[in-house]
């Protein structure tokens, strides 16, 4: 589009003061009436909205350039102000020249020899980088402020104040901005220097407005309501204010009004110029429209969140995107996601249309952008046309080879999903669209490891590529099948969560037998159409069916050797696609470590391998609810005497500590190497406490029922451990504030209610009762006290990681592996070798390393 | 200098220096650095433009070559 290409680069960028003279330079208009339009509604010469400075209506030539709307780039134009006004956005910076300058000859308030002094240092900070030059700057400022009498002339010098926000007074009697302006025009270009000004970037005059520079047009364009009134942009309004009250001023001053009419409106072009630049200067009012919305002005534009920088600049937003709240469905395919209707109606693909697909696009026209599989726009060498009622009978006329319909999404096309934060490769993927109603994102719980989502209202992304090059890269680089695995540690982390290993490990437990009828249910209903001819089915058989019939798997080569029962759940073998021993648990099938799915993958691709995490998955579910599951508060009963025993248990360490207490507080303990008393105490009593815990789980295994819904999940892996169990039937234990036991409260106690300097067991936060059983208020207290730590820990070490993470990959983000192995940086400098020091890929490796034993053995063949 | 935990280094040859800036198809200035000063190679006297020779143990390739150039500060 740019004939020009400009090869140029910008070295460097400096912003200087606009001079009364540039200001008039610039301008393409003066104006002169605060009216906008005339009686027949055409722009007024000299008006605020004069043609001059830039055009907004289409159809209509710019009077400066001649160019149409989009091409003109606005001009400016200019009011001179019939007195000056102090720019508030300088205010701080004429207050500090007025009260470092003489008030007579306008010199700086130093001796030449200081002078000369300061302007060396000033040299030299800009030479060197040790020294900073504000520091200098503020040193020269604060030595010329306390100088009372003029080194130059001898003047006394008065005290300046600032009346926030523009009002400077000296000794009591008010400066206008007519005196401030002509001191500071005294001041000699040698001595801006000295004040941070360099005088070839501006004059400190020009801080006090003479002449006031109007954004053109199109910086501040009105918009036109659909009832055809006009309704002006804000700026508009408030440079209409400025100009109408200094129209008042200048006739007031001709027609020679007293003068605190003259001060009176004086103030308020004040108040309407410092509004104009910045609508929140405290200590203003701030400028409201004729309804009462506060305007939004020249500062407010670029600050802030909505703001210029934060807003547009920084601010990446995208079309052909969509964003809602994820939810699970386990029945579409990891590689799937729902869309809703709503959604795929929004989201297009451009399509080109050809002789071959022409029939087939059609019908998307016909259905329009309000019936599912519609079109919103059709484009067309002329241009894009919306599908309307009105508009569609004639498109559907013109549609011929060449043109592009943009239809809506389709079940099977590809888009990228994305949770952030995107900190992974894979937390972006391309996902298959199955469009489904209601209004949530639809995925596969099995994907939703490389995410870390869940679905407590999480949202997530969705972005639609729109050309087949994009659609291309996305299949072959992102497609959820080629990030099975992670290139961390090189095991599958996609896998399979709660129901399906509970369900799965249900199936395969023991030797239960199921009728044909049964199984054959469940397999259809897992998309399995052939199932061996038999009469009776083991749940390991019916597990078995979703293996192909040369797949193998040990868990413990060594042990199954000598191993003798045959069908135990203890351990797992699948023998040429027969699971023969092993109840399938989290170790086989779970996400991130399950070996089943790591073998497979490295035998039968991605493809197989999703397909299988699939199957698997429905056949967890499928069979959960035919079998059921359900946990109560009953499976943590023990029996009469066992919780006596764990009361027992933890009653002996507590005598054990007291005992150790009792030592130290006689100065007997003896200390650890490089440890104080006190310090080796409190590992002793730790580890004692803890001892005693971990105890009380014998104590729970030895007598808690083994066949509850809360023991299966646990041995399952489904869901909680052994530590849950603890909590809710023994003991909760120590709680810990920042890694130690609680020692804070009050003066050498923890709670008023211990004696001073108890640093016992109960001070000290150990909780003896479980869940079940119920705190006492001290426990309860102390939990509070742990969970609160946690959840200020965990608080600020997020952000603090996040960022040292986003360093990490900042500086690595380069950095590539080159064919002959060696690992380099963008301009060639070599950083290893050899990738890893071993050449070893960690995504086909196991945890890093490759066990050549097992290839062997697959080629050669083990019987 | 021996000692278990410092790996061996060796300033390599000409030819030697040659063949490995060829076979990597690079500048001196492209491999990583290694001041002159630096204590593991103070003993063989280096020269500013010697590439020193640096094997390290692996546990996963039991032996690993490195190269570094000397440098001055």
């Amino acid at each position: 589009m740019n004939e020009q290409i400009i090869k140029d680069k910008i070295g460097a960028i400096e912003f200087r003061l606009l001079s009364p003279k540039l200001i008039k330079k610039m301008a393409a208009v003066k104006v002169l009436t605060p009216e906008l339009y005339d009686a027949d509604g055409y722009p007024m010469d000299g008006g605020l909205m004069d043609l001059r400075m830039g055009v907004i209506d289409p159809g209509l030539r710019c009077r400066t350039c001649g160019s149409k709307v989009r091409d003109c780039p606005g001009h400016f134009g200019y009011i001179e102000l019939a007195r000056p006004v102090i720019h508030v956005e300088f205010v701080d910076y004429i207050y500090n020249f007025l009260r470092a300058t003489c008030r007579k000859c306008g010199r700086i308030l130093l001796s030449e020899k200081e002078i000369e002094k300061f302007k060396e240092r000033l040299e030299m900070a800009s030479k060197e980088e040790s020294l900073v030059r504000s520091n200098v700057l503020d040193e020269i400022l604060k030595r010329a402020k306390a100088t009372s009498v003029c080194p130059h002339c001898g003047e006394k010098q008065g005290k300046i104040r600032l009346k926030k926000p523009t009002t400077f007074i000296e000794d009591g009697v008010n400066l206008t901005p007519i005196d401030v302006r002509e001191r500071l025009e005294r001041i000699p270009d040698d001595d801006l220097p000295l004040l941070g000004m360099n005088p070839q970037a501006g004059r400190p005059e020009w801080m006090v407005l003479t002449l006031l520079p109007i954004p053109p047009v199109t910086v501040r364009p009105s918009i036109t309501l659909e009832t055809g009134e006009r309704s002006e942009d804000d700026l508009t309004h408030k440079l209409g204010d400025i100009v109408r009250t200094n129209q008042r001023l200048a006739e007031n001053i001709m027609a020679g009004a007293p003068q605190i009419i003259i001060d009176d409106l004086w103030e308020l072009l004040q108040y309407h110029v410092t509004t104009f630049f910045n609508n929140s200067v405290s200590q203003v009012p701030p400028a409201r429209h004729r309804s009462g919305r506060i305007l939004k002005t020249l500062a407010d534009r670029i600050r802030g969140k909505e703001g210029r920088f934060r807003h547009n600049l920084a601010g990446k937003r995208v079309d052909f995107s969509a964003r809602t709240v994820i939810s699970p469905d386990s029945y579409i395919k990891p590689d799937e996601v729902g869309v809703p209707y709503e959604v795929a109606m929004e989201l297009t693909i451009p399509e080109r249309v050809t002789e071959w697909n022409i029939e087939w696009l059609r019908k998307f026209v016909e259905n329009g952008p309000d019936k599912y599989p519609g079109a919103n726009y059709v484009i067309t060498p002329q241009g894009r046309k919306r599908i309307t009622k009105e508009t569609k009978e004639v498109i559907l006329q013109e549609l011929m080879p060449g043109h592009i319909v943009e239809r809506h999404l389709l079940d099977g096309d590809l888009v990228l999903f994305n949770r952030q934060p995107s900190l992974h490769r894979m937390n972006i993927m391309a996902h298959r669209v199955r469009v489904l109603p209601y209004k949530t994102f639809r995925i596969s719980p099995v994907v939703t490891a490389p995410y870390n989502a869940d679905f407590d209202g999480d949202e997530m992304n969705l972005h639609v590529p729109q050309t087949e090059e994009a659609r291309a890269e996305a299949e072959v680089l992102m497609e959820v099948k080629h990030h099975l695995v992670t290139p961390r540690y090189g095991l599958p982390i996609v896998g399979g969560k709660q129901d399906y290993i509970l369900g799965c490990y249900l199936l395969t437990l023991g030797k239960r037998k199921f009728p044909r009828s049964f199984v054959e249910q469940l397999m259809f209903s897992i998309g399995v159409e052939e199932i061996p001819d038999k009469k009776e089915f083991t749940g390991k058989e019916i597990f078995s069916i979703l293996l192909p019939k040369d797949f193998n798997y040990v868990e413990d080569p060594e042990k199954c050797k000598g191993c003798k029962q045959k069908g135990s759940d203890a351990c797992v073998l699948i023998k040429n696609g027969q699971l023969i021993c092993g109840a399938v648990t989290k170790k086989l099938i779970g996400g991130g470590k399950g070996k089943l799915f790591q073998e497979y993958y490295k035998l039968y691709g991605p493809e197989k391998t999703l397909d299988l995490m699939h199957k698997v998955a429905l056949l967890g579910v499928e069979f959960l609810m035919h079998e059921g599951a359900s946990i109560s508060l009953a499976d943590t009963d023990l029996p009469e005497g066992a919780y006596e025993k764990i009361v027992e248990r933890l009653k002996k360490a507590e005598e054990e500590v007291e005992k150790l207490i009792k030592l130290y507080k006689e100065g007997k303990l003896e200390p650890y190497p490089g440890r104080t008393p006190r310090e080796t105490l409190e590992g002793a009593m730790m580890g004692i406490l803890n001892q005693a815990r971990d105890d009380t789980s014998k104590v729970l295994r030895k007598y808690l029922k083994k066949n509850t819904g809360t023991f299966t999940m646990i041995r399952s892996g489904a869901k909680g451990s052994t530590l849950n169990l603890i909590l809710m039937v023994a003991c909760l234990g120590q709680q810990s504030l920042r890694g130690e036991r609680i020692n804070r409260g009050f003066k050498e106690r923890t709670l008023s209610l211990f004696k001073k300097g108890d640093i016992g067991v109960r001070a000290g936060g150990f909780v003896m009762h479980g869940y079940k059983k119920g705190l006492d208020p001290v426990e309860f207290f102390f939990h509070a006290v742990a969970g609160r730590d946690s959840l200020v820990n965990k608080g600020m070490r997020t952000p603090k990681s996040g960022y040292l993470q986003r360093r990490l990959v900042n500086a690595l983000q380069d950095v590539k592996v080159l064919y002959d192995g060696t690992v380099r940086d963008s301009s060639g400098v070599i950083i290893q070798f050899k990738y890893g020091e071993d050449g070893i890929d960690v995504s086909k490796s196991d945890h890093g390393d490759i066990d050549i034993d097992m290839i062997i053995e697959r080629v050669i063949g083990v019987g | 200098m021996k000692h278990v935990l410092v790996p061996s280094h060796r300033i390599l040859s000409e030819k030697e220096k040659e063949e490995l800036l060829k076979g990597k198809n690079i500048k001196l200035h492209q491999l990583p650095k290694i001041l002159i000063n630096d204590p593991a190679i103070k003993e063989l006297k280096p020269k500013v433009g010697d590439v020193v020779e640096i094997i390290r143990k692996s546990p996963t390739s039991g032996e690993t070559k490195y190269y570094r150039v000397v440098v001055i500060e």
